[in-house]
């Protein structure tokens, strides 16, 4: 057994970061159903131990793939890219974000209008979109630029984090 | 199945036969137990008939009562008859403050901080309490099957936290059963109604019983349940509709005293047939009077409505947040369904109808559909149906973190994490030449340590030292089938073999569960040899069993002959071991067969991984394994 198996090769599934999401959501059943430690309950230990890290590995393998973000940082890992815990990014890039952050806390000291901060979402969907199909794009021919793309795609995940938050808050969930 | 009928006691048994095994709900109120019978899963009765076994406990000095005798000496003899012994399960001993009832026992508190109850035979703890509901229940089980239960599936509530869940596996522990797996409630209803109406698609499981609330979002696709999120209260429940139905009564009564423990106790016993009542009449005439409380008068359905309406909004607000955890959609939701006792509110069904869109599902009875989901799930993972599909995928019920600097929570596992799963921090020292470092492992959502439980420390030690910043620390988290953690930490930087590992249990120490055992043995007549020995006995027939049919079916396929020829002589071997009386050599011959078939078991994983993928478009995916 190989734990060292690339993620898309436990689901059989090409080198891609267009995943075919339905087609991993199909396989990783496909691939609990007969790795799951409840199918070695009344197995042996060791069974159960084999179980045990198989289901933990397909588990992991699927939450890396099913995410854009964390399948983007996965897919530079393998190309031995190890993120930086301070990246130097584009003035401008950061100047957007504080204009973005601005953003939402006036939606928020706004007595929080649903409809704002609802165009604002929108809004961030649209830039991770095409911040993701760069990232594609870049992945093959400029690592470094890819690199800096899932920096600016940590940003804006972190800005939708805060997004959905603030929409709890402000309907009460 | 109908072997089951015709196996007379003490007939020499067919290996290959169904297997004994039963799904325990054990419940805050109520406990039942359910078992796969021709099958139809069902809940067992007692001898006098009786399904529900209330979860009391009485130490009297004659000896130990469950149930309904233990109930009605509830009132006379409180001190030493534990009700509701689930809301102490995995708690500390300062937790019970924070419980909301008076509690009537005298309590002291043991080496792991765990509350021990002093009653007339001694002190005893929430796990033992518990021990004693389920020892009776498997008892009524094993006289009902004919036979001693090969496994059981116990439910807790998805809402558990770690140290709720490790403590319901050892009060199992101390009852002598072997649990095959821990089942959350809301996951067991849903098997149950799943199985029953074979539909696809995403079901909400809206589960509010005497004393916790919970919601599961499950999806049905290909035979597998997976859960989507699941969310809820632990405080939230049907005694709080008595309560607020007390609290009514106490201030048409104008009563302005506070209350004694007795006096609440009686009028939260009439606030609750008032309850009741009013789930089938929308008035309910009161003529309270006692210990000083008075009060005739009548309670209608639309004041009720009024008086729980922050209850059930609370809950429907759990709903809401799940429901978004679960990044579904309402309207894909094509099933509600009401489990617990207190789904019989005629407002709590209206309000999951309004709020769903949808007329949830009540046709089970909503006291037995967990018991008899545990009950499906037991009988499959116990073997009765090596070729049925239904899967269950569970995840984390809450947040799994460390402490970091100012007293901050660092989630390391979110919530809604598909179990079994595993995940590495890495930390570094922040002083020069620090040798060691404390590890804080907490459970919760919130930010701050002091509001998440907190579930182990323990001491990393002989860190080479260093300048600050410059070792790494891997803390790892693994969380089981079951949904339980344990936690290992070490040094990476240099190599160091500083290792720690721990096994979060808020209470009972290894040490306590191990002599809490052998008092046991001492009790019972049998000879804790003679139990060693058929422990050991069972364990090696487990693996020669497993073994032999892994070789049936795949031997061939996977091995080479002579190979295959080893194992069967091994087997062999262990078999006539087993014959003996020597437990500790059985138990070191099974350990050594499973080692040399370690290889084949993993040979089949991986066969079993290619199969699935089977047909599909990569085929040096196929060759690399």
């Amino acid at each position: 057994m190989d734990f060292n198996r690339n993620y898309f090769e436990i689901f059989g599934l090409p080198v891609d970061y267009a995943v075919a999401e339905e087609l991993l959501a199909d396989r990783f059943l496909d691939l609990q159903k007969q790795v799951h430690p409840d199918r070695f309950a009344a197995g042996t230990d060791q069974e159960k131990r084999l179980a045990m890290q198989w289901a933990t590995l397909v588990n992991t393998a699927n939450e890396t793939l099913r995410a854009p973000l964390p399948r983007a940082i996965y897919m530079l890992e393998l190309r031995g890219v190890a993120l930086k815990h301070n990246p130097a990014l584009p003035p401008s890039f950061l100047m957007d974000q504080i204009d973005l952050r601005e953003q939402l806390e006036e939606i928020e000291e706004d007595e929080g209008d649903l409809e704002e901060l609802d165009s604002f979402r929108k809004k961030m969907l649209q830039a991770i979109n095409v911040v993701q199909a760069k990232f594609k794009e870049a992945l093959d021919e400029d690592i470094d630029k890819a690199e800096r793309l899932v920096y600016e795609l940590q940003f804006l995940s972190k800005l939708m984090v805060s997004a959905n938050r603030l929409e709890e808050k402000l309907l009460d969930y | 199945m109908a072997l089951l009928q015709i196996t007379e006691p003490g007939q020499a048994v067919d290996p290959h036969q169904r297997k004994r095994a039963a799904g325990l709900d054990l419940g805050t109120t109520n406990s039942l137990i359910a078992s796969v019978r021709e099958g139809v899963a069902e809940t067992l009765p007692d001898e006098q008939g009786r399904h529900m076994l209330p979860s009391v406990v009485r130490y009297a000095s004659g000896g130990i009562i469950v149930g309904d005798e233990a109930l009605t000496e509830a009132v006379n003899d409180s001190m030493n008859t534990i009700v509701s012994v689930k809301r102490l399960m995995g708690r500390g001993i300062e937790d019970l403050a924070t419980l909301g009832d008076q509690l009537p026992y005298r309590f002291s508190a043991s080496e792991g901080g765990m509350p021990r109850i002093e009653t007339i035979s001694g002190s005893v703890t929430p796990v033992e309490v518990s021990a004693e509901i389920l020892r009776t229940l498997v008892d009524r089980a094993s006289a009902t099957l004919d036979g001693d239960l090969d496994g059981v599936v116990i439910t807790v509530p998805a809402y558990f936290d770690d140290a709720q869940r490790q403590a319901t596996k050892d009060a199992a522990q101390l009852a002598g059963v072997n649990v095959l797996r821990l089942l959350n409630e809301p996951t067991a209803a849903a098997i149950a109604y799943g199985l029953d109406s074979g539909s696809e698609g995403v079901i909400a499981i809206y589960d509010l019983g005497g004393g916790t609330f919970d919601i599961s979002l499950l999806r049905l696709r290909k035979g597998v349940f997976e859960v989507l999120a699941t969310g809820g209260d632990s405080a939230l429940g049907g005694d709080d509709f008595d309560r607020a139905i007390a609290g009514w009564i106490v201030e048409q009564s104008g009563y302005a005293k506070p209350l004694a423990t007795e006096q609440l106790r009686g009028l939260l016993m009439a606030s609750r047939a008032i309850k009741e009542s009013l789930t089938d009449n929308a008035k309910v005439d009161i003529d309270f009077d006692r210990d000083g409380v008075q009060f005739k008068g009548a309670l209608d359905r639309a004041t009720f409505d009024e008086l729980v309406a922050p209850l059930v909004d609370a809950s429907i607000k759990a709903c809401r947040r799940a429901v978004r955890d679960a990044g579904v959609e309402l309207g894909d939701i094509h099933n509600v369904v009401l489990v617990g006792g207190s789904t019989r509110v005629p407002q709590v069904i209206d309000q999951v109808a309004n709020y769903f869109g949808k007329t949830p599902l009540n046709n089970m009875d909503p006291d037995k559909v967990v018991a008899v989901g545990a009950a499906v799930q037991a009988n499959i993972l116990v073997g009765n149906k090596p070729d049925d599909e239904m899967l269950l995928l569970d995840v984390l019920p809450l947040s799994l973190g460390l402490e970091t600097v100012g007293g901050l929570a660092e989630k390391v596992i979110s919530r809604n994490t598909a179990i079994p799963t595993e995940r590495a921090q890495e930390f570094t020292t922040y002083k020069d030449g620090q040798t060691a470092m404390l590890i804080h492992v907490l459970q919760g959502e919130r930010e701050l340590v002091a509001d998440c439980r907190s579930l182990a420390r323990f001491e990393l030690t002989g860190i080479p030292p260093m300048v600050a910043g410059a070792a790494k620390i891997e803390v790892m988290f693994n969380v089981d089938a079951d949904g339980l953690l344990s936690v290992s930490a070490r040094e990476t930087s240099t190599g160091t073999q500083a290792s720690v590992e721990v096994k979060p249990s808020y209470g009972l120490t290894d040490e306590e569960i191990t002599s809490m055992l052998q008092a046991s043995f001492e009790h019972a007549t049998e000879d804790a040899n003679q139990r060693s020995l058929m422990e050991a006995r069972v364990e090696s027939g487990r693996v020669i069993e497993a073994l032999g049919n892994a070789l049936a079916e795949d031997g061939a396929a996977l091995l080479m002959e002579s190979d295959i020829q080893a194992l069967q002589q091994a087997i062999e071997k262990l078999g006539s071991l087993s014959e003996g009386e020597d437990h500790l050599a059985i138990s070191e011959g099974t350990e050594l067969l499973g080692r040399a078939s370690e290889e084949f078991a993993s040979l089949r994983m991986d066969a079993a991984v290619r199969k699935a993928l089977a047909g599909r478009n990569i085929e040096e995916v196929d060759k690399e394994i």
